[in-house]
């Protein structure tokens, strides 16, 4: 997909398999696609979709039991998964640098906000003194819209809208090629939810930064991404500019998504119900990994699973309903 | 109390004390205290959904919970059929609850572990001494037949942890309406459940209303959802109501800056739209030091500095049934 040699990141056939008492679960299956400069790329998916352990692998921090099986994830020329401990540790953070969920438990509570800054730059950047850092940790916060005095605040004397915005402003000290946005605003409330987002934005066309955002809200992806990457039960099941999933979803599930989604702005709108759950991931369907709950279900369905396919520009979906020679 | 309403809220206040150490006992005798509901009141018709919005901490679950008799109010009445529930004696009031059932957000936290779910689903037909043994059993089935979660023989003997979240939830469900009630508080009924089963339980509780004659109040955060499901809707923050209108008013014509700015913060499923949201300066304040005069003020696109300051604005209707708390709404 896209063009390879120019594509920021290129990740191509990353499988990642948990091993449990119960068995092995392959949480991503076969995942190829590639990240653009200044790209924003939503990644959206029910919990036990991949999502997550596909954010976490991009950095090849998958935790344990986890492993990554398979694969190959290329950044700015560099393969991730083939890099020593410490050249994977000068990666993360400079040139790719993740926002995790969870605000509360993601930064220490005995450190204050400007010494996180500080052992972050100069980790990276030894020859940098503590003066300075705390400087750039001044105008990040700026940038990130919190009062410069901050610094030497302590975690719990923040809201939790001021601490992902810390997040944030961490995520971007090191002026790195691509955020994860792992769900960064579902233990937010729906203003300061607003506000994030636009920052993120806004940080993106201000570093020109890729930024890929998981979550599970198909609204927040749709009005914010360019490109969306639709999972379901470990596969990628649609990949497609945000328009064009929001105007012409091709893979069931993405259609049924949406209709099952509310929108504040459409009068009287009907919602339909999924039918069923998503499978287990020990114990999955035979054949396409929707087809208990597809209505559009037949006999081919069953029995084989489904490959990835084009059905337009950029814009791809794993159903066989758009095989050659078959009418959608 | 007239003829429709089935419930009624006046002046409801909670106020929770805040903790001191024990050298700021001896020191000061000024108490502070977390308002988190601060004198609301509205009422709910007999067969509508009423639901109460807002952000976290603006009291809405509290006002849930006092509504069950699950905490005392610190003041103010509730009427519940023209009975007034909060002086009610502990007997009267195991009567009342029949009517009255709550359902919680966390479908995993609010059930017992180690009890089977028709255990559980049961439990309150002995507690209530309604039915027992296999009486119990038949009408155990039947429930779980009824939300959904068939077939009932198979689900009656599963312990929580074999069910997903959007079956427990219709567990939780099955467990409210066993005592055949009135009115059920939903507080947050879908927001842990994942998106794709989350339309199928609303739908749920859309039928069970139509078939039981219930009557809902539902707490929720996410207006898209309330936009959906209720009838009228009360905006609340910091512990007071600011907007109370039916749900196509609040959202066509919402008046309340603190409403504008809410709607507006909603994400909507279309892309690249950047809407341009009604920006609110800082956060919520802290429910101990409320700001004097409108609650509102201190983050207020629209603030009139003066009269904002020394006057709390009253919930006052604008039109027929549109209830505002601010006085600059009307210009």
């Amino acid at each position: 997909m896209g063009n390879m040699t120019q594509s920021l990141m290129t990740v191509d056939t990353l499988t990642v398999e948990y091993w449990t008492r119960k068995g092995k679960i392959r949480a991503v299956d076969n995942l190829s696609f590639s990240l653009e400069k200044s790209e924003t790329l939503g990644v959206v998916g029910e919990s036990g979709s991949g999502k997550s352990t596909l954010g976490l692998s991009l950095i090849d921090l998958v935790p344990f039991p986890g492993r990554i099986t398979r694969g190959k994830i290329v950044l700015n020329g560099k393969e991730i998964l083939k890099l020593q401990k410490d050249e994977l540790r000068n990666l993360r953070g400079k040139e790719i640098c993740y926002v995790f969920q969870d605000p509360m438990t993601s930064l220490n509570p005995v450190k204050k906000i400007g010494d996180h800054f500080v052992e972050l730059i100069r980790t990276h950047e030894p020859q940098v003194t503590k003066q300075q850092a705390l400087e750039r940790a001044k105008k990040l916060l700026r940038d990130v819209g919190i009062q410069p005095e901050r610094v030497s605040d302590y975690p719990h004397q923040l809201s939790g809208g001021m601490r992902q915005r810390v997040m944030i402003a961490l995520a971007i000290a090191l002026n790195p090629a691509i955020v994860v946005a792992d769900e960064p605003t579902t233990a937010l409330d729906v203003i300061v939810q607003a506000k994030i987002l636009d920052l993120l934005n806004a940080l993106r066309d201000a570093y020109g930064m890729a930024l890929i955002l998981i979550t599970h809200d198909l609204s927040i992806v749709l009005q914010r991404s360019d490109r969306i990457i639709v999972m379901y039960a470990g596969q990628m099941v649609e990949c497609a500019p945000s328009t064009e999933i929001y105007l012409n979803p091709k893979h069931p599930y993405t259609q049924r998504l949406l209709k099952s989604i509310p929108n504040i702005e459409l009068a009287d709108q009907k919602l339909e119900a999924i039918s069923g759950s998503p499978p287990d991931l020990l114990n999955l369907p035979k054949g396409c990994r929707f087809w208990p709950r597809c209505y559009y279900a037949f006999e081919k369905c069953r029995r084989e699973a489904p490959p990835l396919i084009e059905t337009g520009t950029e814009h791809f979906a794993r159903c066989f309903l758009y095989e050659e020679g078959r009418k959608a | 109390m007239s003829e429709n309403e089935i419930l009624k809220v006046e002046h409801l206040k909670k106020y929770f004390p805040v903790e001191k150490s024990f050298l700021e006992k001896m020191l000061t005798r000024t108490r502070h205290f977390v308002r988190a509901v601060d004198d609301v009141s509205f009422s709910v018709l007999k067969g509508e959904i009423f639901t109460l919005a807002g952000e976290s901490g603006c009291g809405k679950t509290t006002t849930g919970k006092i509504i069950v008799s699950l905490m005392p109010p610190t003041s103010g009445k509730i009427f519940f059929d023209n009975v007034e529930i909060t002086t009610l004696n502990h007997e009267a009031l195991r009567v009342l609850k029949r009517k009255l059932q709550i359902i919680f957000q966390d479908p995993y936290a609010s059930f017992n572990p180690r009890m089977k779910i028709g255990e559980a689903v049961g439990h309150p037909l002995e507690i209530h001494d309604i039915a027992k043994g296999s009486e119990k059993r038949k009408k155990v089935l039947e429930i779980l037949d009824r939300v959904g979660l068939t077939p009932a023989e198979k689900f009656v003997d599963l312990y929580p942890h074999q069910m997903s979240g959007g079956q427990r939830q219709r567990a939780a469900m099955a467990r409210a309406l066993i005592l055949q009630p009135e009115f059920i508080v939903a507080d947050e009924p879908v927001s842990m459940i994942d998106v794709s089963l989350r339309t199928a339980i609303i739908d749920l509780m859309l039928n069970l209303r139509k078939d039981f004659g219930l009557t809902y109040l539902f707490i929720t955060h996410d207006l898209a959802i309330a936009k959906y499901i209720s009838d009228r809707i009360a905006i609340m923050y910091l512990g007071k109501i600011v907007e109370l209108a039916d749900k196509q008013t609040i959202f066509s014509n919402p008046m309340h800056p603190y409403t504008q700015a809410l709607l507006a913060a909603i994400p909507v499923p279309v892309p690249e739209r950047m809407r341009k949201t009604t920006q609110l300066k800082g956060d919520v304040p802290s429910a101990i030091n409320i700001p004097s005069g409108c609650r509102f003020r201190t983050r207020c696109p629209r603030c009139a500095e003066k009269t904002c300051k020394e006057k709390e604005p009253e919930l006052v209707p604008v039109s027929p049934n549109h209830y505002v708390a601010c006085d600059l709404a009307e210009k």
